[in-house]
C-alpha cells in the first residue's frame, strides 16, 4: 500500500513553479478585484436605480423596471456571455461609427462591468425595500427643518436605510465573490479558470479544486467578520433584542 | 386671531416693532404698535380625495402669541398645523410667514404646490416643528440630531452649533444624554430632545403637533414643563393639543376647530368658562 502522504503531492501548491500556488493566488486576487469593483459599481447603480424607482418620473421608473426585470430574468451566465461578447462588439461598432477605431477592452474592466450590471439590478431592489422601511416621520422631520431633497437623501434617508439594507447587501457581496467564477467561460483568468488549468496540467483535480474551495471559504469568512462590524455600526441607534 | 378682519390684518402686516414681553395686554390691544405678524393663514382648504378636512380656516399669530388649537379627533387640527410648513399641501388658501407669502401654483389636479422650492425650504427654517412621534433621527446621537439642521441647513460652524446645542440640551435637562441614541431614551426624553432640535434652528415660531399624545401618562408632565417654560418667555408658538388644562394655562388664545372650520375662538377664560357654540359646550363637557 502506498504511503498516504504521497497520495497528495503538496509540492504542487508551492508558490513558484513547478508549484501552481502562485498561479492560483493571482487568480484569487483577480477574482477579488472583480468582486470588489463589480460590487461597488453595482451598488452605485443600485442607489441610482432605487432612487429612480422611488422618486423618478413615470419614464425613469419604467426604465428602471425594465432594467431590473430583464437582468433578473436572464440567467447570469447568459448575461455574462451576452454583455462580454455582444457588449464589446457593440461598443467597437459605435466607436467605429465615430471613426475612433476599435479598442481592446481588458478582461478586468469587462468583468467588473458585467458583474456590476447584474449586481445593480439586485441591489436596486434591496435598497428600494430598505429606503421604504425608513420611518416616514424621519424624512418628514428633515423636510420640516428646511433640508433640500438632496440633503434629505444623503443626510437622512441613505444612512437611515442602511440597517435594513445590510442583510440583503451582504448576501449580494457573497454572491458577487462567487459570480466571478462565471467569468471563466469568457476566458478571464480568475480563480476557477486558473484552478482548472492547474488541475488539468497536473491531473491533481481533487487537490486543486479543494484548494480553490478553501480560498473561496476564506474570503467568505473574512467577509463575515467585516459584515458583522459594518452591521453593528449601522445598527448603533437600535436597541438590540437578545 | 382671526383673518376675518382683513383691514386689521393688513395693518399688522407692515408693523415690525420689536415685541416687548412686558407690554400686555396684546390681544384686542389699544396699542398702536402691535407686535409683528409671525404667521398669517388665509382661507385654508384641504381635501383628501372626497374628504374635505379643512373648509376655509384663517388664523394670524403675532409675535409673542401662544395659540392652542383644540378640537375632537378628525377636526383637522394636525392637518392645519402641517399645512403651515407645507408638509401637507393645501388645496387652496395662502400661508404667510413673517409677512412673506409662500408662492403657490396649481398642481395640475385640483390642489396647490409651492412654485419655489427654495422659498419653502428657507421659510421652514423659521418654523420649529415638534411632532407627535418625536421623529428623531435614529442613526444620530441626541447632540447630532440637534446640530444637524444648524450645520447642514443653516450653514453654521460645527463648533458654534455644538455650543448652542449643549446649552439647549442643558435647558431641557438632557445634557448628560447628548451622546446617547434616541432609541435608548424614554419617550419624554426623546420629545424633550426633539424640542431642543426644533429650537436649535432659532425659529420665529414653534409648531407643536400633539407633543404629548404618544407619551405614557407619567411622562407628559416633563414635556409640558419644557413647553410651558418656552411659553413663559413669550416665544411665539402654535400648539395642537389634547391637554386642556395646559392649553388654558399657557395659551393666550384658544382656537376650537370642528369639522374643518373654526367654530369658536378667544381667550382661554371665555372658551373654557363661557363657551358660546353648542359644539364647544359639548366638547368642553366631554373632556371634564
Amino acid at each position: 500500500m502506498a504511503d498516504p502522504a504521497s497520495f497528495i503531492n503538496w509540492g504542487l501548491l508551492a508558490l513558484s513553479p513547478p508549484g501552481w500556488g502562485g498561479v492560483l493566488l493571482s487568480g484569487f486576487v483577480a477574482s477579488i478585484k472583480i468582486a470588489v469593483g463589480g460590487y461597488a459599481f453595482g451598488l452605485a447603480l443600485g442607489i441610482g436605480g432605487a432612487c429612480g424607482k422611488l422618486y423618478g418620473g413615470p419614464i425613469l421608473r419604467d426604465l428602471m423596471e425594465c432594467y431590473t426585470t430583464i437582468v433578473r430574468a436572464v440567467p447570469e451566465l447568459v448575461l455574462i456571455l451576452l454583455l462580454y461578447y455582444a457588449g464589446t462588439d457593440a461598443l467597437n461598432h459605435v466607436l467605429g461609427l465615430f471613426g475612433i477605431g476599435t479598442v481592446d477592452i481588458g478582461g478586468l474592466a469587462a468583468g467588473i462591468f458585467v458583474i456590476g450590471i447584474v449586481q445593480g439590478a439586485y441591489s436596486t431592489e434591496v435598497l428600494r425595500g430598505a429606503i421604504k422601511a425608513v420611518p416616514a416621520g424621519q424624512i418628514e422631520a428633515a423636510r420640516a427643518y428646511g433640508m433640500s431633497p438632496f440633503k434629505v437623501t444623503t443626510r437622512i434617508t441613505l444612512p437611515a436605510m442602511l440597517p435594513y439594507a445590510i442583510p440583503g447587501l451582504s448576501n449580494l457581496w457573497l454572491i458577487a465573490t462567487k459570480d466571478t467564477a462565471l467569468l471563466a467561460v469568457v476566458g478571464f483568468s480568475e480563480l476557477t479558470l486558473m484552478t482548472r488549468q492547474a488541475a488539468g496540467a497536473t491531473k491533481s483535480y481533487l487537490l486543486f479544486f479543494c484548494a480553490a474551495g478553501v480560498l473561496y471559504l476564506a474570503l467568505t469568512l473574512v467577509s463575515d467578520v467585516f459584515i458583522r462590524l459594518i452591521e453593528r455600526r449601522a445598527r448603533r441607534g437600535f436597541v438590540e433584542q437578545s | 386671531m382671526t383673518g376675518k378682519n382683513a383691514a386689521r390684518q393688513e395693518n399688522q402686516g407692515n408693523c415690525f416693532h420689536a415685541f416687548n414681553a412686558g407690554s400686555l395686554p396684546r390681544r384686542g390691544s389699544y396699542f398702536m404698535t402691535e407686535p409683528a405678524q409671525a404667521i398669517a393663514v388665509t382661507d385654508l382648504h384641504k381635501r383628501f380625495g372626497p374628504l374635505e378636512v379643512l373648509k376655509g380656516v384663517s388664523l394670524t399669530a403675532r409675535q409673542g402669541d401662544v395659540i392652542a388649537i383644540i378640537g375632537g379627533s378628525g377636526s383637522g387640527k394636525s392637518t392645519f398645523l402641517r399645512c403651515i410648513n407645507m408638509l401637507e399641501l393645501p388645496t387652496s388658501g395662502s400661508v404667510a410667514i413673517h409677512g412673506e407669502t409662500i408662492s403657490m401654483k396649481k398642481d395640475g389636479r385640483d390642489g396647490l404646490q409651492p412654485s419655489d422650492r427654495k422659498q419653502v425650504e428657507r421659510l421652514r427654517t423659521q418654523l420649529g416643528m415638534v411632532f407627535q412621534s418625536f421623529n428623531l433621527w435614529q442613526h444620530m446621537t441626541i447632540l447630532q440630531n440637534v446640530i444637524e439642521a444648524p450645520v447642514h441647513v443653516l450653514g453654521k460652524s460645527k463648533a458654534e452649533a455644538i455650543e448652542t446645542a449643549e446649552a439647549l440640551l442643558r435647558r431641557v435637562g438632557l445634557f448628560e444624554k447628548r451622546d446617547a441614541y434616541p432609541a435608548f431614551l424614554s419617550g419624554g426624553q426623546q420629545q424633550r430632545a426633539a424640542i431642543a432640535r426644533a429650537l436649535a434652528i432659532q425659529p420665529l415660531v414653534m409648531l407643536f403637533d400633539e407633543p404629548t399624545s404618544a407619551l405614557d401618562p407619567e411622562l407628559v408632565g416633563e414635556v409640558l414643563a419644557v413647553i410651558g417654560d418656552l411659553a413663559a418667555e413669550k416665544r411665539t408658538m402654535i400648539l395642537v393639543t389634547h391637554e386642556m388644562k395646559f392649553a388654558r394655562n399657557v395659551a393666550n388664545h384658544i382656537v376650537f376647530l370642528a369639522d374643518g372650520v373654526i367654530e369658536e375662538q378667544g381667550p382661554p377664560e371665555e372658551i373654557f368658562d363661557a363657551p358660546k357654540s353648542e359644539r364647544l359646550k359639548k366638547f368642553i363637557s366631554s373632556i371634564h
